[in-house]
């Protein structure tokens, strides 16, 4: 994205926005302060201006006012994203959607809930819950997280293996473009004519649209789940466990793996259990009719037997497998207690490579002194070390940021990507340059070209440009190749 | 089936295409020919590019050339007991997998499981300046980039030539039964309505000829149980009703007439439209056999919530695909141009105007 480097006088600005009520605009520092960063709490901007509309229409008129006097905007859902996506602009509008909180429309029979982008995941499927009914992505933020930003970060979860990421789940969106045009993307069908632009408009990190409304789709509530710990006295082994319980054909709701200093962590926060001396434990969660739960259950404390589990626990009732998940629910916060700060990695990898990927994230601990906790959504590959430092240890942010770029290069070697669920915002954006090449980036641009040419969407996220690249090129060289060696270095 | 790397050549064809501006046909095995608009551009044969690239069953994805046939691929995840669990139709024997994505159609199991696009993993394509480019991955979680990947299924070949494409599996289920009992067309769309929002192990629901027919998958004693469940009205069946379905080898599907495929939100009563019908997808999708009017079926159609498709035996110059409101329709052109600039990728075939 080209740099926004001019930009029209504040003041002069807001007056054109005379249309929208006072308490829509906030231009005082004091107001201004809660929004200088989301999730990602080391990356600080402090926001030129921030505009909370409270009706489409309100949308439409200060996205064609912004595209009008070229001025870019970041649109911000609850602010829980953790790769810096709502990362406002020292010369730009920061666009939060919260006031759009209300569930529209639940169509039971088409088991479809029409919702504005500011309302929380889990109030969704609290008030579907009488129904009988409940939406399946649960990204860890779930209390806090809003349905939009879940659209724009295509958020995940620990229920991703058996029932998809966000984009698996919804069924239609209404979207404004940066001229102000409302578009409806996807419908209550299950299909709709066209290219799949729901796919492009899921995960694309607010640069192609913003949105306002989003239909999900209901699934029933299953009889029953049930969760079953199993202790292993090395990760490698609990790995091969995971391994084992697919091949076997099983395809649990939820298979978590902690190693142990998560363990310890988690245990030492919430209680819940977890035997603290086990390299690492495996949560396999399994859902379905009361028969088929008991049948499956039944195989998969056999599998983890055999496959050389210290120890095999099934939660006895309802509140025990709560607890169960509670220590992985918690875990990030709980890594937060035994270290002052940590920064936690996305990486995905084929989960065959996983004994390889610990081993040398173990090494690479030692060299870089900097101890790591690696929580890991294992049905799905998806990878969360989370890189223990002290930033007001001189050097310790650096070399945890240097040492977090090192895994997710690694994760993109072994065929997998340098992020699941969380998205790349301004984190990873330097690792987007390993992912793709110079064509794949252009391909990228081009696309973003189509929606948005002035590039006025969230511009510096996401998609870095080539220059950014070869300027990262060349303090990256990889396998001793310099990436993109058409390009001009400077 | 030939192990064989065609993407150097299908790049120089590509390229060539692309600087004298000749429009492209892309032909995978030809089995889906009839449908979208005909294109006549000049020939690209893909199918030879072929051959799996990566298959362990305990990662649940399967990686192949795009020309590999269908056929193969699912005798190889059947003897790993898993499938494609979008059941993708196989309108000739040699169809292609790459043919299965362009075209993102997916069979009786899919308001259950899922879309073909929503087991597309990752995808490696041409684009139309005759670029090979990689877009997702191997991995069930990936959110790195927009998702070109997705954006592929049922584009038919207008943003890209498909290279190879990973596909998310599944294990097969332990058993299935397929059940059936004499009922209404309205009737049945009512208890598919209410037992989609019950937590039943369903994985078809369909009705034809005053009669739905349902199938149960999942371990012995959850489908028995299921079955009981679900009354004793409903008597066993034959499995291979589904394949006829799925596959439209069904006698329902052997009629002359214009072919329609109504996409709607399931729960919507029967439409008062003249023909044959026959409703899958749990209400979702309804094939009718119909001289009405486009017009009139389209605008219905919109107005119920969906749209619908002349998917067999159109005229020669009818429009296939449900045209797009102009906003919409603006940028699907601009995303055309992005990937493909010079519209030399199966211009035509979806919409007329590119």
């Amino acid at each position: 994205m080209s740099a926004i480097t001019e930009v029209i006088d504040r003041g002069t600005f807001v007056a054109g926005l005379a249309s929208l009520p006072d308490h829509c605009v906030l231009d005082d520092d004091d107001e201004l302060r809660p929004y200088e960063c989301d999730g990602l709490s080391a990356y600080r901007v402090k926001p030129w201006l921030v505009l909370l509309p409270e009706t489409v229409e309100q949308v439409q008129f200060i996205l064609r006012y912004c595209s009008a006097q070229g001025v870019a905007v970041v649109a911000r859902g609850a602010g829980t994203g953790l790769s810096g996506g709502a990362l406002p602009l020292d010369n730009g509008v920061l666009l939060s959607l919260a006031r759009f909180n209300r569930i529209l429309e639940v169509d039971t029979a088409n088991r479809l809930a029409r919702v504005q982008p500011g309302v929380r995941n889990l109030a969704i499927s609290q008030a579907v819950a009488e129904l009988g009914l409940y939406y399946a992505p649960d990204p860890s933020s779930q209390i806090a997280c809003s349905i939009g930003g879940n659209v724009a970060e295509n958020a995940g979860g620990v229920h991703c293996l058996k029932y998809g990421l966000t984009t698996h789940n919804i069924a239609r969106l209404e979207v404004v473009t940066i001229d102000g045009e409302r578009l409806t993307i996807g419908s209550s069908a299950l299909d709709s004519p066209g290219y799949d632009l729901l796919a492009l408009m899921t995960g694309s990190e607010g640069l192609l649209g913003v949105i306002v409304e989003v239909t999900v789709r209901l699934l029933p509530v299953p009889e029953r789940a049930q969760v079953v710990l199993a202790a292993f006295d090395s990760v490698e082994t609990a790995g091969e466990a995971v391994a084992a319980i697919i091949s076997a054909g099983i395809l649990p709701a939820g298979l978590e793996m902690m190693d142990n200093l998560a363990i310890r962590a988690a245990e030492d926060f919430v209680h819940a259990g977890y035997p603290v001396d086990a390299a690492a434990i495996v949560l396999c969660e399994l859902d379905g009719t009361n028969e088929e739960v008991s049948t499956q259950i039944a195989r998969v404390r056999e599998l983890l037997k055999s496959e050389g589990a210290s120890e095999v626990r099934t939660a006895k009732d309802d509140s025990e497998r709560q607890r169960f998940w509670a220590g992985r629910k918690a875990a990030f916060p709980a890594v937060g207690r035994i270290s002052p700060d940590y920064y936690c990695m996305d990486g995905t990898i084929p989960r065959k490579h996983l004994g390889k990927v610990l081993a040398t994230i173990r090494a690479w601990s030692e060299e870089y002194q900097l101890p790591v906790a690696n929580v890991f959504h294992a049905g799905d590959g998806n990878l969360h070390p989370l890189i223990l430092y002290d930033a007001n240890k001189p050097g310790e942010l650096e070399r945890a940021e240097t040492f977090g770029g090192r895994i997710l290069e690694l994760s993109v070697s072994v065929g997998g990507t340098i992020t699941g669920e969380h998205g790349v915002g301004v984190e990873k954006i330097n690792q987007m340059c390993v992912q793709f090449n110079a064509a794949e980036l252009t391909q990228f641009h081009a696309i973003k070209h189509a929606f948005d040419p002035r590039g006025l969407l969230n511009p510096g996220k996401a998609v870095p440009t080539l220059a950014r690249c070869a300027e990262f090129g060349r303090m990256h060289v990889h396998h001793g190749e310099v990436p993109f060696p058409e390009l001009e270095r400077f | 089936m030939a192990d064989r790397d065609m993407t150097t050549t299908l790049c120089e064809q590509v390229t060539q295409a692309c600087a004298t501006h000749t429009p492209l046909d892309i032909q995978g095995s030809g089995s889906k020919g009839f449908y979208g608009q005909p294109c006549g551009g000049e020939p690209l044969a893909v199918s030879g590019h072929s051959g799996i690239l990566s298959y362990a069953p305990s990662e649940l994805v399967i990686r192949a050339r795009a020309g590999t046939r269908l056929a193969e691929v699912e005798q190889l995840l059947h003897d790993n007991r898993q499938m494609l669990a979008f059941e993708p139709p196989r309108f000739a024997a040699e169809s292609t997998l790459g043919g299965v994505v362009a075209a993102g159609l997916s069979g009786p199991r899919r308001p259950f499981a899922g879309a073909a696009r929503d087991f597309v993993l990752g995808t490696g394509l041409i684009n139309g300046k005759g670029e090979a480019l990689n877009f997702g991955g191997q991995v069930m979680k990936n959110v790195a980039g927009y998702d070109l990947s997705r954006l592929m299924a049922g584009a038919l070949g207008t943003l890209g030539v498909l290279l190879d494409v990973s596909l998310k599996v599944l294990p097969k289920p332990e058993v299935e039964y397929t059940l059936t009992q004499v009922c209404s067309q309205a009737e049945a769309i009512t208890r598919f309505a209410e037992w989609l929002g019950k937590p039943l192990p369903l994985s078809a629901a369909c009705w034809y000829d005053d009669h739905l027919h349902l199938r149960l998958s999942g371990s012995e004693s959850a489908v028995r149980q299921a079955q009981h469940r679900l009354g004793d009205n409903l008597l066993e069946q034959q499995p291979e009703f589904w394949a006829s379905l799925r596959d439209h080898t069904h006698a329902f599907f052997r009629r002359d007439k214009p072919l329609w495929r109504l996409s709607l939100p399931p729960a919507t009563p029967p439409l008062a439209l003249p023909g044959h019908w026959l409703i899958d997808w749990a209400g979702a999708q309804r094939w009718l056999f119909s001289d009405a009017d486009a017009g009139h079926i389209r605008k219905l159609a919109a107005e119920l919530g969906g749209h619908a498709t002349l998917f067999r035996n159109a005229d020669t110059d009818a429009d296939i695909f449900q045209p797009l409101p102009a906003g919409l329709f603006a940028l699907h052109k601009r995303l055309k141009a992005a990937l493909d600039p010079a519209g030399v990728l199966n211009p035509g075939r979806l919409y007329k105007d590119f």
